[in-house]
């Protein structure tokens, strides 16, 4: 009786329902997993933790005042602690807490972390006046504000200071702004004026046309911008006297006192005064600044804008390359080419490039198209910057181009079948009217197949966006001087080199020198990298189904 | 063919038809078929098809399914081209010139000889863009042009009353009788000489079709009208002339009240008293 209950549940066919009901929930789950660990990991770097003093008394020495704030707790075996030379007591538990301390300062105590067993921290409070201070190199610092000076005069002191201290916080902050504007946007057109001049002149040496009168022009316009550089010059030798005025001293916890000039403060914050909402403020800003500038410190600090702008920059170029290719290819292999043996193997073919480990397509995209098709442009278009490459280098164009014959398959595939789905009878339609076979491939099949174009698009760049490996052959670097798109001729660059989320995650993770410290910013790069993807294939969906249902089918 | 059983001896007169004695002999040609044989592949479709299609009539082919009567609908406008293993032997003569010789302009053609499917087929286009898709073909854009040609081909269509304040809808959102009414419209608005019909009715209601019929009418004055269908009544309704196929074979064509009342062909008679088909 039973077997047979058995039998007829699994005739009722339940149990594949129950199967396929529980893949999809696994792989739900997966993916709710995979963002919150990302998300959570990733977004609470940004929040401004408590900052936490004790007293730490290591067994036999001398006690000392240790504070930062606990990044990382966990349990660690007694004896294994004793093994590697620490004296811990012989009785206790089996285990001992041993918590990550962030102590900044890495001037003064030569390593941002430091691991503190927890039996020994006593006497934990959280001082008010505890004061962080974000650096513009050297990390953060911890302590306390003794003094605010300018020109070396102390100008305030005490709680008096703190004011003082946010107020020319903020002016330091103004002459960045415009110093960084300077030197980045001013002094770069000059240096890309002057080198184009270089350029000019070298071009007309080596076609032998470099005369007096031509050379005479040349050097004035040289003089002309050496006179603009000289101008600026002595505005930012003034501005960097101002921005470097004030200076302030920080007691540490184990009471050394340090000057710091106030140039090198990007903010100060009391995050033990602080209540839930200036926290939410200040949050708010901090993960502003993480999309929206540039980064500090070797990467794990500030922002990672040009990586975002590197990447969606990118995946956009490769769009605009391999959709014409990839229609283009699939038009010819479903409307006119025979549909024979040839054709069937060229289809196979195509397929399996898909399979085709991505690395691969970074050494092919080096070895052809940086070094054989940028270096015959460079020997052709760019004599005059020789020995220097131009296009013979990795470069965003390169990283695009890669990147396209990367996802052409994706984009013929999904091409092809978007066209054998459009009814025979609109084909005839327009051929009974009179339009050649041309003629109605671009005005009504074409059309009506641009929905499937773009899943096929979708689908290119969700896999684009997300490659890493063949871009650190063919034009991902780690620190991109400037961005590929800006204000100076001819505007769009596309010999140079850009920054990469995908390679930030992994530089930053693994190639970072302090990789404890920039462990968070992984995670944050993680799920940024996972919204861009988002934000970019939504677009190309809302534009799908927006044709959709514009060339909406016959129903039949 | 159940509903087909009961066409012999349809009441001519009571179908409102006014016919004046026809005779094939009488009429200009406008489709000469001199002698023509099809392929698909190995298998041959159509065996030696020897007739003339009367200008400014409507003919209509009738026959059972399979019998090769829309695959030679289809050969007048060279729409076998498209299937693949497809070969024609012999001629067709259009106003004189064979439509089947070396450097044919095909797409000259279909233009001159327009063609109706059995499915309404609009272009998932506007209303407007539907009827002017021929025009713009031709590399005709002023505005004022296409206006015209529009307002005139929908009326010819017996369309424009009902569609002329929503030109610029999508030409999907119509009913299938209006549909077919659209691509009637777009196909005389490139005026061809030669309209063909491809059971024009299957897919629509009565109404519609009483529609499409009075309209194939109307349409008779201007174009030379070939029509295949499966409806005798139909047949006996619109056309001026009929040809009855069977198994790719010409069996008899002559004016229709003939060939409906008193057929010279026993394979016709049995076909249309519903004996086979």
């Amino acid at each position: 009786m039973k077997q047979n209950n058995l039998k007829s549940w699994y005739k009722s066919g339940a149990p594949g329902v129950w199967m396929s009901g529980g893949a999809v929930a696994i792989a739900i789950i997966m993916t709710l997993g995979l963002l919150m660990v990302i998300a959570t990991r990733g977004l609470g770097h940004f929040w401004p933790a408590d900052v936490i003093e004790a007293d730490y008394q290591v067994p036999g020495q001398e006690a000392r005042v240790m504070a930062g704030e606990i990044t990382q707790i966990e349990e660690v075996p007694r004896a294994r602690l004793a093994a590697a030379g620490m004296p811990v007591a012989e009785e206790g538990g089996e285990f001992m807490t041993r918590e990550l301390l962030k102590v900044g300062n890495r001037e003064l105590f030569g390593a941002d972390f430091a691991w503190v067993i927890g039996e020994w921290l006593s006497n934990p409070r959280t001082p008010a006046e505890l004061m962080v201070v974000e650096r513009r190199e050297w990390g953060n610092m911890y302590g306390y504000l003794v003094n605010v000076k300018e020109n070396g005069q102390i100008v305030a002191e005490g709680e008096a200071a703190w004011t003082e201290l946010q107020k020319r916080i903020e002016r330091v902050d103004q002459l960045h702004a415009q110093l960084s504007r300077l030197e980045k946007k001013d002094i770069g057109r000059i240096n890309h004026g002057i080198e184009r001049i270089r350029l000019e002149g070298r071009k007309l040496e080596l076609q032998g046309k470099l005369d007096a009168a031509a050379q005479a022009a040349l050097d004035q316009r040289r003089a002309a911008l050496d006179a603009d550089y000289k101008v600026l010059e002595a505005q930012i030798v003034e501005l960097y006297q101002q921005f470097n005025r004030d200076s302030m001293t920080v007691r540490v916890s184990d009471g050394r006192e340090s000057d710091i000039v106030l140039g090198k403060v990007v903010r100060a914050f009391r995050p033990n005064a602080m209540g839930t909402f200036d926290k939410l403020g200040f949050y708010a800003m901090k993960l502003w600044e993480f999309v929206s500038d540039e980064p500090r410190e070797a990467n794990t600090e500030g922002g990672i804008f040009p990586a975002i702008f590197g990447t969606v920059l990118m995946v956009m170029l490769m769009a605009v390359i391999v959709t014409p290719f990839g229609v283009i290819a699939a038009v010819y292999l479903r409307e006119y080419a025979h549909q024979g043996p040839l054709t069937r193997v060229i289809r196979i073919a195509v397929n399996n490039l898909a399979g085709v480990p991505s690395i691969v397509y970074g050494v092919f995209g080096l070895g052809f198209f940086v070094y054989v098709l940028g270096g015959s442009i460079d020997s052709l278009f760019f004599p005059e910057s020789a020995p220097a490459p131009t296009f013979g280098t990795p470069g965003l164009m390169w990283a695009s181009l890669t990147l396209a014959i990367l996802t052409l398959p994706v984009v013929i595939v999904a091409t092809e079948e978007g066209l054998a789905r459009i009814p025979r009878a609109v084909r005839e339609g327009s051929l009974a009217l009179g339009a050649t076979k041309a003629e109605t491939l671009w005005k009504v099949v074409i059309p009506m197949a641009s929905p499937a174009m773009m899943t096929g698009l979708i689908l290119a760049v969700a896999r684009a966006a997300g490659e890493v490996a063949p871009l650190m052959l063919v034009g991902v670097v780690k620190l991109a001087p400037s961005l590929p798109l800006n204000g100076n001729y001819p505007y769009l660059h596309l010999d140079q080199k850009i920054m990469h989320l995908g390679f930030h995650i992994y530089d930053v993770g693994f190639q970072s020198p302090n990789v404890e410290a920039a462990r968070p910013l992984v995670y944050a790069t993680a799920l940024l990298l996972v919204i861009v993807i988002a934000l970019l294939n939504l677009t190309a969906v809302y534009i799908r189904n927006h044709l959709r249902e514009k060339y909406k089918a016959l129903d039949h | 063919m159940q509903h087909e059983t009961h066409t012999h001896g349809i009441d001519m007169a009571a179908l409102g038809r006014d016919k004046q004695s026809l005779s094939l002999a009488n009429e200009t040609t406008a489709i000469e078929v001199p002698g023509l044989n099809l392929y698909y592949g190995e298998k041959q479709a159509l065996f030696d098809v020897k007739m003339d299609i009367p200008r400014q009539r409507v003919t209509a082919f009738i026959g059972p399914s399979g019998c090769g009567k829309s695959t030679l609908l289809r050969t007048f406008n060279r729409m076998n081209d498209l299937v693949d293993g497809c070969r024609v032997e012999g001629e067709i003569n259009i106003d004189g010139r064979n439509i089947y010789r070396k450097g044919e302009d095909v797409a000259e053609l279909r233009r001159r000889v327009g063609m109706v499917f059995q499915k309404p087929n609009p272009f998932p286009k506007s209303i407007y863009e539907n009827v002017v898709y021929g025009l713009r073909i031709q590399g005709i854009n002023s505005k004022r042009v296409l206006d015209e040609a529009v307002e005139w081909a929908l009326k010819s269509a017996a369309l424009w009353d009902e569609v002329k304040d929503r030109l610029h809808d999508s030409a999907l959102g119509l009913s299938g009788g209006q549909q077919q009414r659209l691509v009637i419209a777009r196909t005389v608005a490139v005026q061809p000489e030669v309209l063909l019909l491809d059971e024009p009715c299957s897919a629509l209601d009565p109404i519609s079709t009483l529609k499409v019929e009075e309209l194939i009418y109307e349409l008779k004055s201007k174009y030379t009208i070939v029509i295949v269908t499966h409806n005798m009544q139909q047949a006996a309704r619109v056309s001026d002339y009929t040809a009855f196929m069977y198994m790719g074979k010409l069996i008899e064509f002559g004016d229709t009240d003939t060939l409906f009342t008193n057929p010279a062909k026993k394979q016709t008679e049995d076909y249309i008293t519903g004996r086979y088909g």
